[in-house]
């Protein structure tokens, strides 16, 4: 109401453009290399930084306990022997996957408005699938044997069983960690050699020009550069539909009620970019504002990433009621029983928080004037962040703890332990972000230079929902 | 003299501010007859490289050989364990149960055409050099961030050093300077 049309014009400009006008190329330049040549970190930085640190601590010691006394220390038990670790695995790698979204399928799509963000979201997702690929890791109860599942001639005259999703999984993770890693370095060599032709300091030139590889801009390398970062693109997209479906594929392969659905690998695909969008948006959120780079992050990028997460949101809540009608229209008992235990049983509480969080509060993107409000954006995005950790909390555990026999039917809870590996997955991943926004040009330096050097047509074009 | 001094030279190279100059630099330098020559941007340039004379890259294809050794060796890899080397039954199913095979074929094509794709440009690149004449043109730092760069080689069968200082002045050059090999 209190919404004149001024405020409105201003709201409508700010969303429109990419860029702030008046950048020019030594402005953007000197914007993102200053925050790590030549400035100081902001307080904040330092706070988070000790933070995630105590976190890491907390990781460090929770991991060492159980490796100690094995993980028994933990509550998984029968019947609900996969627990957190999985619900944590599930939870991270479906964040890792927006990264790759941003930087490969809106490339291949000439999205534009990728380039502020998608330096960020890459360096997410390359620690997102670290941290989640810690917790199978862990949950094998022995990591060093953890070689056994990759196909490595051994004395035993053992190998891996290729029939088994839970196989594929660790193909389909090892690829995407590869691929993310070497598609985050590739994007950024031209970004490290003017780190290092900005550097003032020798070992920052020295280090930055080993990185850079001996980039020099010619047009041979920008020819093949660009060449190999559509190939790149184009390998990536699949690949991230490929891993979020052998993910599911770990549930869906089974004959569990509740687990066994031909909608799971779509359903978690969504559900990942979903939550993978809304982690983007929370980390990007504090950062442009910190980090004074509101003119670059705009907040047309907030509205375009609060449009993806709010379609994603729709497919995955269809997912949600697609499963309540599978398990009413299959007939079968248990199915049917599973799906009346899950939102009326024990774990009740967590489904329809699950809703809450994942399918009313995202209806709230429908309208601009929130979508374009970064403080309701920021909340939401912790809101859809909960829900979708919920959302593998419901499958794992509504799914398992109660068996076909209720002489097999359990409870599972989560000890300190558990929480404490959690938590300290949460305090190695913002560790991780907090030393890549020190030492590595957290935007992308020469592709929003391009977006500024194509100037205001891209802005006009864009400006109205009708661009192609 | 003057021979000794141009065959000490890496090129002659002139400094723009702008894109658009320097292609119209590009294609003076070519119809003047020059063919070994290179252009240095913070940011790609479209239609430079075709103006350059440059080829199109082969490294669509290096990508092309590893996705096809990626399939081909995931294939033959669970086709051998699963079915000679470690057969074992699981729920009936025949030894070469090649359905469950696909997942880690995909991912072993989509490994093996992205690390060719990456060992490709670094050896097409000649990566990692960390030295390079260009480097020695006088605020070449300022080709990453807002400078354009044409350097027209020494190796050029019809280089001149004063020639081509004298061409590239006539461009609307910033700065045009010779650079030490």
């Amino acid at each position: 109401m209190a919404y004149d049309a001024k405020d409105r014009d201003e709201v409508m400009g700010q969303v429109g453009d990419l860029l702030a006008p008046g950048q020019t190329f030594d402005s953007i330049n000197e914007d993102i290399t200053s925050v790590i040549l030549t400035k100081k970190p902001p307080k904040a930085w330092y706070i988070g930084l000790g933070i995630s640190g105590l976190l890491l601590g907390v990781l460090t010691v929770a991991v060492m306990h159980l490796l100690f006394f094995g993980v028994g220390v933990w509550g998984i038990n029968v019947p609900v022997g996969w627990g957190f670790a999985i619900i944590n695995f599930v939870w991270w790698i479906g964040i890792g996957h927006a990264g790759t979204l941003i930087s490969a399928i809106l490339f291949l799509f000439r999205q534009d408005w990728r380039t502020s963000i998608n330096r960020f979201a890459e360096a997410m997702t390359l620690f997102a699938v670290s941290a989640a690929g810690l917790f199978p890791l862990l949950h094998t109860g022995r990591p060093w044997l953890a070689y056994w599942m990759f196909p490595i001639p051994n004395t035993l005259g053992m190998w891996p069983q290729f029939r088994s999703p839970l196989i594929w999984d660790v193909f389909a993770v090892t690829t995407y960690a590869t691929v993310s890693a070497f598609f985050w370095y590739l994007g950024m060599i031209p970004d490290l050699a003017t780190m290092r032709d900005k550097a003032k300091k020798q070992v920052q030139k020295v280090v930055y020009g080993i990185f850079a590889m001996g980039w020099r801009g010619s047009s041979l390398h920008w020819h093949r550069y660009e060449v190999a970062y559509m190939l790149f693109a184009g390998l990536a997209t699949p690949l991230v539909i490929s891993v979020h479906s052998i993910v599911a594929l770990d549930f869906a392969v089974s004959v569990i009620p509740g687990w066994h659905t031909t909608i799971f690998p779509p359903y978690f695909v969504a559900g990942a970019v979903f939550s993978g969008f809304a982690m983007v948006l929370t980390l990007v959120i504090p950062v442009r504002k910190l980090y004074g780079m509101e003119h670059l992050i705009t907040l047309r990028h907030i509205d375009n990433m609060c449009k993806v997460m709010l379609a994603n949101g729709l497919i995955v809540f269809y997912g949600y009621l697609n499963e309540v009608f599978f398990g009413w229209y299959s007939a079968h008992e248990y199915e049917m029983y599973m799906i009346w235990n899950r939102m009326t049983g024990p774990y009740a509480w967590a489904f329809w928080m699950l809703i809450f969080c994942n399918g009313v509060v995202p209806q709230m993107l429908w309208m601009k004037r929130i979508r374009t409000n970064v403080i309701a954006v920021f909340f939401i995005s912790i809101i859809i962040n909960v829900g979708m950790w919920l959302e593998r909390f419901v499958i794992v555990v509504t799914s398992l703890h109660r068996d076909f026999l209720p002489s097999s039917w359990g409870m599972y809870f989560p000890t300190g332990w558990d929480w404490a590996i959690y938590a300290g997955s949460i305090g190695f991943f913002f560790f991780a972000l907090f030393l890549f926004i020190r030492w590595i040009p957290m935007i992308a330096i020469f592709e929003v230079k391009e977006v500024s050097h194509k100037g205001h047509e891209v802005h006009i074009e864009d400006d109205e929902p009708k661009n192609g | 003299m003057d021979d000794k001094i141009q065959n000490d030279l890496y090129g002659v190279a002139a400094e723009y501010a702008d894109d658009a100059v320097l292609l119209a630099a590009v294609k003076k330098a070519r119809e003047a007859g020059y063919t070994v020559m290179d252009a240095y941007t913070p940011v790609p340039v479209h239609g430079l490289h075709e103006a350059l004379g440059g080829k199109r890259t082969k490294l669509p294809l290096i990508t092309l050989a590893g996705g096809v050794i990626g399939t081909l060796g995931g294939l033959g890899l669970q086709v051998w364990v699963s079915a000679i080397e470690y057969p074992m039954n699981v729920g009936g199913r025949p030894w070469l149960s090649w359905p469950s095979f696909f997942p880690v074929a995909f991912e072993c094509m989509i490994l093996g055409a992205a690390l060719a794709t990456i060992i490709g440009l670094f050896a097409m690149c000649k990566f990692p050099l960390p030295y390079h004449s260009i480097f020695n043109t006088p605020g070449f730092e300022r080709a990453s961030n807002d400078r354009y760069f044409l350097c027209v080689e020494s190796t050029d069968p019809k280089f001149d050093a004063k020639a081509v200082r004298h061409l590239l002045e006539g461009t609307g050059a910033e700065a045009v300077s010779e650079v030490e090999p």
